[in-house]
């Protein structure tokens, strides 16, 4: 499989080289890390939101860093957790005093690594917290497996804690916001295609020319369903359905959706499922406050699309609509 | 007999040996159930601890485990690296007055406390924990109930685990990669546990040969064979 890629081993090093170069004036990196973090960071008085994971999910986590988003975020391999004292550093390194709040997705190897770095922290005198976001509704959340994964809507969570950061909110305050997402979001998402890492470069799942995979996950992780190809319309019903149904969403109320590319779908199509979606709620007496349609968390370059909905009150309304300047999401 | 410290530097690089001697061993089972890469990573991981521990100046048994989970955490990755080396990370602290039967035995109840804290998994899980807790609790009653010498607790602890790692054969993962096979996960047996008990049984070779004792001999239990 052909990739725009020099060796493997060097993707996520030159990937952050170029991002920093990009981005001069947004992040910065850690010497001798894969740690980025805010360029006019640490900000004094100001709780530290912080996240990270594996890439292959670009934008996802360093686009989001800057004013009113994100601190830092540590990069680990391909679809690998950051070690723990990578995220040590990234903790050590916002810290401007007010405490630092990491936001983890829900895969063990990020769990433990944060969590271990958090407590070395901690032990070093740091206040921190930790939320742990895991909105895929796909994933059975039971004694017998490790628990929902968290994929597309741990941007929202992003948003809202950064937002309430920047307003001067305590590490117990923002920790609050970013559990109150985090209770009321979900995603369902489907693949038409596998993804291929650098490291193996062939797909990760073979997927029949007429068949689409339902419920996967971000890392090229086969999902919960296989079925024929449907229309975008019928994929749309089906994973909005699953998602509505897990939040309980009832008519009347107010929300946020995401229509998220998994990296390799046109955005021409997101807008098709964009515009049922829109419909669905429509027909469900759902109030849509926001949109945001395009690739926010991807997996590579798997074709595919998630669908994330949250429901939304009056203060996640304005943390969501507080100003954000970071390389890939920008609120004015 | 070498300082208590270089004793267990000694201690790590054997086990970083011993890792790697069986670390196709550790991938195949892995491959089973995870994602094939526990012998690579356990080998990298222990191999950097064995050098970064070499380095040390005056090592005492806190600051060489120290600095191992610090190498495990920064090297192994995944789940392990923080299961296995912040673990021992957190659990050097007991050995700050020297390495003795007591601060042994509270070394190993806080190793087992930490990984049970970060990993969530309890015994039956089908996971390491299932060889630490009884090796553990071997140990401890080894010497606490029958007065048992170092070298005799120790094999009392590798016995125990190697009990442990057997039963996770027929146990149904609940955490850990294997957790997602549901069902099929049963019948085949974790390689987490299965790490750890060669390193029990090398800790074991290390101290008996450290003390000038023979190695007891302890019932094998096989019930993975790499040939077959």
């Amino acid at each position: 499989m052909k990739k725009l890629i020099n060796e493997p081993d060097a993707v996520v090093d030159e990937m952050l080289a170029g991002m920093v170069d990009a981005h001069p004036d947004h992040l910065r990196r850690i010497d001798g890390t894969q740690v980025l973090v805010r360029a006019d960071g640490p900000i004094d008085g100001k709780v530290g939101v912080v996240s990270g994971g594996g890439s292959g999910h670009e934008p996802t986590h360093g686009g989001y860093i800057g004013a009113g988003m994100l601190d830092g975020a540590a990069a680990g391999d391909v679809f690998s957790s950051p070690t723990g004292d990578e995220f040590e550093r990234l903790v050590d390194a916002v810290d401007g005093g007010a405490g630092v709040l990491a936001v983890i997705k829900n895969y063990e190897g990020d769990v433990m690594n944060f969590e271990t770095a958090l407590e070395l922290q901690a032990m070093e005198g740091a206040e921190t917290a930790e939320v742990i976001v895991n909105d895929d509704v796909a994933v059975e959340d039971s004694l017998y497996t490790s628990g929902r994964r968290g994929v597309c809507g741990t941007i929202l969570v992003h948003k809202a804690a950064g937002a309430k950061a920047a307003a001067g909110g305590d590490l117990e305050a923002v920790t609050a916001v970013a559990e109150k997402v985090i209770d009321n979001v979900g995603t369902m998402g489907m693949a038409l295609t596998s993804c291929v890492t650098p490291e193996k470069g062939e797909p990760t799942f073979d997927l029949g020319a007429d068949e689409i995979e339902l419920g996967i996950g971000i890392h090229g992780e086969p999902g919960t369903e296989r079925t024929e190809v449907m229309s975008a319309d019928a994929v749309t019903a089906e994973l909005t359905g699953r998602v509505l149904d897990d939040l309980a969403i009832e008519a009347g109320e107010e929300v946020i959706t995401i229509v998220n590319g998994m990296g390799a779908t046109p955005l021409m199509e997101l807008y098709v499922v964009q515009r049922a979606l829109g419909g669905i709620l429509e027909d469900a007496g759902v109030d849509v406050w926001d949109s945001w349609v395009g690739d926010y968390m991807t997996s590579l370059d798997m074709a595919g699309v998630s669908i994330t909905v949250c429901r939304l009150d009056a203060e996640l309304k304005e943390l969501l609509a507080a100003p954000a300047d970071t390389p890939a999401l920008t609120v004015a | 007999m070498s300082t208590a410290g270089d004793a267990v530097v000694r201690c790590v690089a054997a086990i970083a040996a011993a890792i790697e001697a069986d670390r196709d061993w550790l991938t195949e089972l892995d491959s089973a159930i995870g994602d094939a890469d526990h012998g690579g990573n356990m080998a990298r991981g222990w191999a950097a601890a064995a050098a970064a521990v070499g380095e040390l100046d005056e090592p005492t048994p806190e600051t060489v485990i120290k600095q191992t989970g610090r190498t495990l955490m920064a090297e192994v990755g995944g789940a392990a690296g923080p299961l296995y080396g912040g673990s021992l990370l957190f659990a050097s602290a007991e050995l700050a007055d020297g390495l003795t039967t007591e601060t042994a035995v509270a070394f190993a109840e806080t190793y087992l406390e930490k990984l049970t804290d970060r990993g969530g998994a309890r015994l039956g899980d089908a996971t390491m924990v299932d060889a630490v807790t009884p090796a553990v609790h071997a140990l401890r009653a080894a010497i606490e109930v029958d007065g048992a010498t170092p070298v005799a607790a120790l094999a009392a602890a590798v016995t125990a685990a190697r009990r442990g790692m057997a039963a996770t054969v027929g146990l149904r993962a609940s955490k850990g990669r294997a957790s997602y096979l549901g069902w099929r996960s049963v019948g085949h047996q974790d390689p987490g546990a299965t790490s750890t008990v060669i390193i029990c049984e090398t800790i074991l070779e290390v101290l008996a040969d450290e003390l000038d004792e023979p190695v007891p001999s302890v019932p094998a239990v096989t019930v993975h064979d790499p040939d077959a």
